[in-house]
């Protein structure tokens, strides 16, 4: 099943406003360190990457390691600048990637 | 687990316990909810911050999805969720009298899935069963639980409450000696809550995902080393239904997290 | 029957009971053979890949993790830092480490002035009571710290594989 996003973005702003931005995307982000049943090591599968544009800029990044939870959240700031689109894209292992874009009015 | 023997340890300092008929007031009921820190309550009170959510969301998707020989979605019938379903999971376990026994939401959502969809049932805990249990559930967030207390239900929630009551297992412990007589004590760190299952499927951050009451039941047992029933099980439907029971008048906060 | 051993072995400590009533507990922590956990070098080794040989400083950048945890799992952790966050002077990056996970990092925020205010929040893993820092990049080549220590309790009943 594709992976399931829930993203938290105000609809509108004021021009210069700081405005909060909410990610949460489901993903079981597999460590590596653990062992199965039969003690085998499961081999890691995870979320390495975050990155959140705005207007095609790149405003976010996040290099995430095992260490972050499951269904990973990120909750970070921006000016809102200009009206557009604020789009999140998450990679990872095994070829994961999606993508989720929401529009901002800024007046 | 080992870390049971504490509990026994400290029963028998305090002398045992004498057996529980004593059901917590309603002035005192409190849900899991109260039990958490404030960091774990944030996350269940934020929709956009709840893993639990993410459940739900699949659940939407499964709502509208066509399924089995039928070619039906749960839509087709039922429609709006938010409408039809409203109060439904704060009223199950709720009696069937074509199959002559409480069902939960799970078993109502697979009876469907085989008789009005003619399609397989999902596994229990399955993602999509958890799923659609956990969109259902969320259509009664807020509502009052209330469970039907009739010549049909009666025995079935007498049953329950014998179970909850009864000491067995390895330890000799009963479900009622820690939830009711000892809530607000602490096991091995961890706070005793009172056990009302007010947010099911949770997303229990020590599964780190979501998960069913009767997963959670067979956790407990297994700690306090007792048999534990399959999922789905004649005896945990009758423990669940008691449960809901004695949390009536308890706000359902489906999607619920806990630690 | 033979205790079962649960999944996440690096994060359990097996509690073993003194005989008869509530004695002596005796504490053992047990790594399964071979799981590595990080030592204190490695986190040294990361920091350092990171600092390299610039000053650490503490203060201008606090992280806020509860001091008691209900679960490793999950949590929540908080970063603000002090910065006027303007083309000339703001917060570059910021780099999240432990010291008894099995891997010195935990994450990495890259962010600038359009940032606006420094408030980062996210959920991490903690495998045991240990020391977590939080180390800020400042626009002009220096780094600062926070430090919190947390203790970890785990979930009283575990499920049988």
């Amino acid at each position: 099943m594709a992976a399931r996003a829930l993203i938290n973005v105000p609809p509108k702003a004021r021009r210069g406003e700081i405005i909060s931005i909410r990610a949460l995307i489901s993903h079981e982000m597999e460590t590596g360190f653990r062992p199965n049943a039969t003690g085998q090591l499961i081999p890691r599968n995870i979320i390495k990457e975050f990155v959140c544009t705005y207007n095609g800029v790149e405003i976010f990044r996040a290099e995430l390691f095992p260490a972050v939870s499951a269904n990973p959240y990120i909750a970070f700031t921006t000016r809102a600048t200009e009206s557009g689109t604020i789009t999140m894209t998450w990679t990872g292992d095994n070829g994961f990637s999606a993508t989720e874009s929401v529009a901002i009015a800024v007046e | 687990m080992i870390r049971a023997w504490r509990i026994a340890a400290v029963l028998a300092i305090l002398g045992g316990s004498c057996p529980s008929l004593a059901e917590i007031p309603a002035s005192q009921r409190k849900s899991g909810y109260d039990f958490m820190a404030r960091g774990t309550r944030a996350m269940q009170d934020d929709d956009t911050a709840n893993p639990g959510m993410l459940s739900v969301l699949d659940g939407e998707a499964l709502w509208r999805r066509r399924a089995g020989a039928a070619e039906r979605s749960c839509a087709d019938c039922h429609g709006d969720a938010r409408t039809s379903m409203k109060g439904v999971a704060a009223r199950h376990p709720a009696f069937s009298p074509a199959q002559n026994r409480p069902v939960t939401i799970a078993q109502r959502i697979n009876l469907c899935r085989t008789e009005r969809q003619q399609a397989k049932p999902l596994p229990y805990e399955s993602r999509d069963l958890l799923a659609l249990s956990a969109y259902v559930g969320r259509q009664s967030r807020g509502e009052p639980i209330a469970i039907a207390e009739d010549e049909n239900t009666r025995p079935f929630i007498a049953r329950g409450r014998a179970a909850f009551t009864q000491r067995q297992g390895q330890l000799n412990l009963s479900c009622a000696m820690c939830h009711d007589d000892n809530w607000s004590g602490r096991l091995a760190g961890s706070p005793v809550t009172q056990g009302h299952p007010t947010g099911y499927p949770i997303y229990r951050l020590e599964w780190q995902s979501a998960g069913s009451l009767h997963r959670r039941l067979r956790n407990c047992l297994t700690g306090m080393r007792a048999v534990a029933p399959p999922l789905g099980a004649p005896e945990l439907v009758e423990l669940e239904l008691y449960l809901m029971w004695r949390a009536r008048g308890m706000p359902l906060e489906t999607p619920a997290v806990r630690p | 029957m033979a205790e079962p051993i649960p999944v996440e072995t690096t994060r359990r400590r097996f509690l073993i009971g003194a005989t008869g009533l509530a004695g002596g507990m005796a504490l053992v922590t047990m790594l399964p053979p071979g799981r590595a956990a990080a030592t204190p070098e490695a986190t040294r080794t990361a920091i350092k890949a990171v600092v390299g040989s610039a000053p650490l400083r503490k203060g201008r950048i606090k992280m806020e993790l509860p001091p008691l945890v209900e679960n490793g799992n999950a949590v929540p952790l908080q970063i603000t830092a002090e910065s006027p966050m303007t083309d000339a002077d703001h917060v570059k990056a910021i780099h999240v480490f432990t010291e008894k996970n099995p891997q010195p990092n935990v994450v990495s925020f890259q962010i600038g002035p359009r940032a606006g205010t420094v408030n980062i929040s996210t959920r991490m893993r903690l495998a045991d009571t240990q020391i977590v820092t939080a180390i800020a990049e400042m626009s002009d080549g220096t780094f600062w710290s926070d430090e919190v220590e947390v203790v970890v309790t785990l979930a009283a009943c575990l499920e049988e594989i």
